[in-house]
């Protein structure tokens, strides 16, 4: 038995290696002396950083991203929870087709979704701009959210609503009362997944943002000059530490959801 | 009192092909503890939430205290609900709990808290005021759904199994409890069980059900003693039944050959015509008599021999076959336990007038 537990721990230790140490290499050449990614490291400095900061440019599209983040989630999150609850509720004709129609845009190739998008917005005689990104984020969070969601709403005893609607409140004071406090973790989760895959999408924005680019554009266009390279290291830095924190959070909270739930039953 | 209090008018509920509950009329009186038993999927509960509001009825009509509810939805009707597994809120507190029916009635506040106070009086919860419902055992859930139903004075309370969930000490102690507290504020119950015992011990009127219909519908003891039909029969308590067939009619007796022990006269209160052949003979256990020597002041005894006993403290069951006949019987006795009575041969005695003539359907 000891001997089959440390090969296992040696296996998760190595798997673990390959996940994050590409990843980890971003936060180490940030602190890295010198202009180029290469060992072997020259030397500790907040260079990088303090370049970083002095950049309006990478405000202007943190900004952007933030806005279209915020918005994208919100909506999303809001269509979501809408179709989640349609989905756990009701069992009618073309449920299952709807619902494989819901998560279809997360399966499908984002290079197509992008440029069904830019076509379609085009035609309709529309500038590309933010506007479309925020739509296409939509399009695409949605499943993500609705997952979230359904996940959530499914193990929630539909007896409570009917208790509610038993002591005198009606279908939108229940909602209000008792579904969403209940709900209340899955949804944040949505909001927060959600507004991350909107932060670190890259191809919609990409094809539909026209002049106003988002972070992940920002850096994109910034590696295409050797010198920039150092700022755009420590602004990647901050981005991973962010995202970890939040995805942490979003987990978090669904499974304190879930914790939750189990105390609900008798 | 009102005689008409909840009228159930030929309503039936469909479930697709399915017809959960088929055209059904009731009428529960005024401050009845009235229930409905039966096995699982027999309409019991179906009938319980078209009453609510829950499910709306395919067929028929719904009136409590002579309104029409057939339509209403359940936050317009008078009745409250204690559902089975409670649903107590988990995100409020036990006294916000029980104030959530109190919002749309428009009460003071002196009144709102004053029928709270009550109400945790009534239902020993005073000191859980602050508690969430993870917080609580069964039992204490059970009461803050009690509370929070009664605290809005229904016309009428309806209860889902709720002793179900609970040990059988607590669901003893709540059945005595519940069927004290339902006389002392006179609110018309309607209790949903599949237990019989529950039904039986506690309700004024049973309603017992199967497939959708009502079986029989009367006091429990007539339930017991005299049972419609074999489903009701074999559905409350123990029974056996002995196969036979009537012959001729004396009155409101019958005559009676009872396997191949011979021609009885039996009471025919269900006036079952003569020359019927597929008869049968319910007999409780405890009716029965067992002993070691023939007992010839009884109508039938028969010679046997036990094959199995069982102890159960305040009585023994004994498996015996019956000479003759190819069966089983079940005989219960207080007077001898398995210990003193155990293997071998035996008399059961049967009077006739423990013999209840039911028809094969």
């Amino acid at each position: 038995m000891e001997q089959k537990n440390n090969s296992l721990l040696v296996y998760t230790i190595f798997y673990f290696l390959f996940l994050y140490i590409p990843v980890l290499f971003l936060p180490l050449f940030s602190f890295n002396d010198s202009n180029y990614m290469s060992f072997p490291l020259s030397g500790f400095t907040f260079r990088h950083y303090e370049d970083m900061w002095s950049k309006t440019p990478v405000f202007r599209a943190l900004w952007v991203s933030v806005k279209v983040g915020v918005i994208a989630s919100v909506v999303s999150t809001v269509i979501a929870l809408m179709a989640a609850k349609a989905f756990t509720k009701y069992k009618f004709i073309g449920s299952r087709v709807s619902y494989a129609a819901v998560l279809l845009p997360f399966l499908i190739p984002e290079i197509i979704l992008a440029v069904s998008l830019i076509v379609i917005w085009l035609s309709l005689g529309f500038k590309l701009g933010l506007v479309p990104v925020t739509i296409g984020h939509i399009l695409f969070c949605t499943p993500f959210c609705m997952l979230i969601l359904v996940s959530r709403i499914e193990g929630f005893d539909s007896s409570l609503e009917e208790a509610s609607r038993d002591l005198g409140e009606n279908a939108w004071g229940t909602f209000w009362k008792v579904s969403f406090p209940l709900y209340l973790p899955g949804i944040i989760a949505s909001l927060l997944l959600g507004f991350i895959i909107s932060f670190d999408e890259f191809i919609l924005a990409f094809f539909l943002s026209g002049s106003d680019p988002t972070l992940p554009m920002y850096m994109w266009n910034q590696l295409r000059f050797i010198k920039k390279l150092p700022h755009v290291l420590a602004l990647g830095a901050i981005i991973i530490v962010a995202t970890t924190f939040v995805v942490l959070l979003a987990y978090w909270l669904m499974n304190l959801g879930q914790a939750k739930e189990k105390d609900f039953k008798i | 009192m009102n005689e008409k209090y909840i009228e159930v008018r030929n309503i039936s509920k469909h479930f697709g092909k399915v017809k959960a509950v088929d055209d059904i009329s009731i009428e529960i009186k005024e401050g009845e503890f009235f229930s409905l038993l039966g096995p699982s999927g027999c309409g019991k509960t179906t009938l319980l939430r078209l009453l609510a509001g829950f499910e709306y009825p395919t067929k028929g009509d719904l009136l409590i205290d002579g309104i029409d509810v057939t339509a209403l939805p359940p936050n317009k009707r008078p009745t409250n609900m204690v559902f089975q597994n409670y649903a107590i809120f988990p995100h409020i507190n036990v006294v916000k709990n029980i104030q959530f029916g109190l919002r749309k009635l428009g009460l003071t506040k002196a009144e709102n808290d004053q029928r709270v106070e009550e109400v945790l009086s009534l239902v020993k919860l005073e000191g859980y005021e602050e508690r969430y419902s993870n917080q609580l055992s069964g039992g204490q859930r059970q009461r803050v759904a009690l509370a929070r139903a009664l605290v809005r004075r229904p016309k009428v309370l309806l209860l889902d199994e709720p002793l179900g969930a609970l040990d059988k000490k607590l669901r003893d102690e709540m059945q005595l409890e519940l069927r004290n507290l339902q006389k002392s504020i006179g609110i018309t119950f309607v209790f949903v069980t599949h237990d019989q015992e529950e039904a039986i011990s506690m309700s004024d009127r049973v309603a017992v059900m199967n497939e959708g219909k009502i079986q029989q519908l009367s006091q429990p003891n007539e339930l017991y003693k005299n049972p419609n039909n074999i489903f009701v029969s074999d559905f409350i308590g123990e029974t056996n039944f002995l196969n036979g067939k009537t012959n001729e009619k004396h009155g409101d007796k019958i005559d009676v050959a009872i396997e191949s022990l011979g021609n009885f006269k039996v009471d025919n209160r269900l006036n079952i015509s003569a020359n019927t052949s597929d008869i049968v003979c319910s007999i409780r256990p405890e009716a029965m008599m067992i002993s070691r020597e023939v007992q010839s002041d009884w109508d039938i005894s028969l010679p046997a021999s036990i094959k199995q006993t069982s102890y159960y403290g305040e009585m023994t069951r004994f498996y015996v076959e019956v000479k003759g006949i190819d069966q089983v019987l079940t005989v219960s006795s207080q007077h001898f336990d398995n210990q003193s009575f155990q293997t071998g041969e035996c008399f059961v005695s049967i009077g006739l007038e423990d013999i209840a003539l039911l028809e094969k359907k």
